[in-house]
């Protein structure tokens, strides 16, 4: 998979925030085999690069970063938060959230749109998190967006896919733009259910890190996003109402 | 031996402890001007929890942990063992399921069971988890009684001095100096934590509470005399003393969500700090030429100082080793 002309080996991104410890994290991004992971700016930076110790952490593990700008609530905060993170890790990667609720953390479309459009003029190349709008992500890509990022359902949820067909239908209305389901995944079979949708990769935090055990987690999100994408590759049967014996009735002996 | 003990704070009061009671001559330097004044022990929560902190921390918290239940006691007599408790508002409800299963040495009480240990917080909460082993202590109490107790062992603090180098007349430095130790522990970051202290004579709490939430775990920890300290944010962030509104906002709704009364609360602190911690958010003893560090205690000052002032003692008097824990190289090994 290709995003802004860097080569992805792994369809799976990992994001960095709740796990016991940064070592667990370090030995769960392994487990994922990701390399790519997202690192939230706004509420560890503090002033004067407080932050470091975990960031120098972050770039230890020899991955991708995509920085983001979690819990910005509007253009200017997002716009900023972005700034600081190219400084920071000196990548035009930004994976861009711009929440309009509190409670539920779903994305402010309008806010989303500005923002992307403001970033990609300063040179960003933006990976937004967005709803499963065909419009607003329609939107986006007009704003310069190369990737698209729509939730599965509300952030740290884990409720999965919430809705199938909003889902399906955006892979059928960008089927060249890579896709990214971001949020809501809580299972490997989640994850497994949106690559056999066709979908490029998924981003995940919560259903890791808040595992008992994430590196086992890790292994097994893993595996699923593996094995939905090789399915999807493979072209998997249409279901249908009847039975279908695999093997032909005609032929076989007398039953009684 | 001659030990100096660098930092006055839990890891250094307990290190000078531990080293005193095998027969050191022990004296601590502290940078700050007054105990507790520059340490960021003085902003912990005291919950001695070895069990509840399972939830997020490795196994070694809770063996390590378990020594602080039978040594607070004995140096600082308020510490009271009366449990701690767990409950999540109704629409989180399953967070103490998952509370549960990832922690042991707790019963399940139903709202009859919690009005019974908490009369003020009947019809509050359908369900909670009471781990009786646990115990708490005020920390700004705590640390003059083990600083009183070193008077007595004559284990003298000086305040308000800072040491780059150890003077000749001493055999072993053990450098407690928390955070400050980074600039010769390159692996050690700050994990700033911010808290309050509410008074609220209107509701009564005999032990401390913590309040599930899937975006803000948060506990009260009563003080006595109508003194609530809440705690605690984690932010990856080695900045020290900045709060920040949203974080007054969670830690007083949390407040607020336990009991309607802390509305009416009057606001008596508001207090951060960085944690020191390593990588793994476990402790170590680590020696690195003549100097050995014990730092990393991270959000359990109070529960694993103990169990590390013991194990750097034995480590650096016996040799002993504990996997893990103690470490040995560079410098002048």
């Amino acid at each position: 998979m290709e995003v802004y002309g860097t080569k992805l080996t792994s369809r799976l991104l990992l994001g960095t925030s709740q796990y016991p410890s940064p070592a667990i994290l370090a030995d769960a991004v392994k487990a994922a085999g990701s390399d790519v992971v997202t690192v939230s700016l706004r509420r560890e930076s503090g002033v004067e690069r407080a932050g470091q110790g975990f960031w120098s952490l972050i770039r230890s593990l020899g991955v991708k970063v995509l920085p983001n700008t979690a819990g910005c609530h509007t253009v200017k905060e997002a716009v900023a938060t972005a700034q600081m993170a190219r400084e920071v890790f000196g990548t035009p990667w930004i994976k861009l959230e711009v929440i309009g609720n509190h409670d539920t953390l779903q994305p402010d479309p309008f806010a989303l749109v500005e923002a992307a459009g403001i970033l990609t003029r300063d040179g960003f190349q933006v990976f937004p998190y967005t709803t499963d709008d065909l419009i607003v992500a329609e939107k986006l890509v007009e704003a310069g967006c190369q990737v698209l990022m729509p939730w599965g359902a509300p952030i740290g949820s884990g409720k999965g896919l919430n809705n199938r067909f909003a889902l399906r239908s955006m892979r059928a209305h960008f089927p060249d733009v890579p896709l990214v389901v971001d949020a809501g995944i809580g299972l490997p079979s989640h994850a497994a259910d949106a690559m056999e949708l066709g979908y490029d990769a998924i981003l995940l935090n919560t259903a890791v890190a808040k595992a008992g055990d994430p590196v086992r987690m890790a292994e097994a999100f893993r595996h699923a996003v593996e094995a939905g994408r090789l399915a999807f590759e493979a072209d998997p049967m249409e279901p249908r109402d009847m039975a279908a014996p695999s093997t032909p009735v005609l032929g076989t002996a007398f039953r009684s | 031996m001659r030990v100096l003990v660098i930092g006055a704070g839990v890891a250094g009061l307990t290190a000078a402890h531990a080293f005193a009671e095998r027969g050191c001559t022990v004296r601590i330097v502290e940078r700050g001007e007054a105990l507790g004044a520059a340490s960021c022990s003085r902003f912990a929560g005291g919950m001695l929890a070895p069990w509840c902190e399972r939830e997020s921390a490795e196994e070694t918290v809770v063996e390590l942990g378990q020594e602080a239940l039978a040594y607070w006691p004995k140096i600082h007599p308020a510490t009271l063992r009366h449990g701690s408790l767990v409950v999540a508002p109704r629409r989180d409800e399953r967070e103490i399921d998952r509370f549960a299963r990832r922690t042991t040495r707790h019963r399940l009480l139903d709202a009859d069971g919690l009005a019974g240990l908490e009369p003020d917080l009947a019809g509050r909460f359908g369900r909670a988890l009471y781990f009786a082993d646990e115990a708490h202590l005020d920390p700004r109490a705590a640390l003059p009684s083990l600083a009183g107790r070193l008077d007595a062992m004559g284990v003298p603090i000086r305040f308000g001095t800072e040491v780059t180098e150890p003077p000749p007349d001493v055999d072993l430095t053990v450098d407690c100096r928390g955070l400050a130790a980074a600039d010769l522990l390159p692996d050690l970051r700050g994990v700033k934590g911010e808290m309050l202290v509410l008074r609220c004579p209107d509701v009564q709490l005999s032990r401390p509470v913590r309040m599930l939430h899937p975006r803000f775990p948060l506990y009260i920890v009563p003080r006595g005399d109508g003194l609530f300290m809440v705690g605690a944010t984690m932010i990856e962030s080695a900045e020290r003393a900045r709060v920040t509104a949203r974080s007054v906002v969670e830690l007083l709704n949390a407040a607020y969500a336990l009991h309607p009364a802390f509305g009416e609360a009057e606001l008596v602190e508001i207090g951060a700090d960085a944690r020191p911690a390593f990588p793994d958010n476990l402790p170590r003893v680590r020696r690195i030429g003549d100097r050995l560090f014990l730092n990393g205690l991270y959000r359990h000052g109070f529960l694993l100082s103990p169990a590390v002032a013991r194990i750097a003692a034995e480590f650096a008097l016996e040799g002993k080793q504990v996997q893990g824990i103690t470490e040995a190289g560079g410098g002048k090994e």
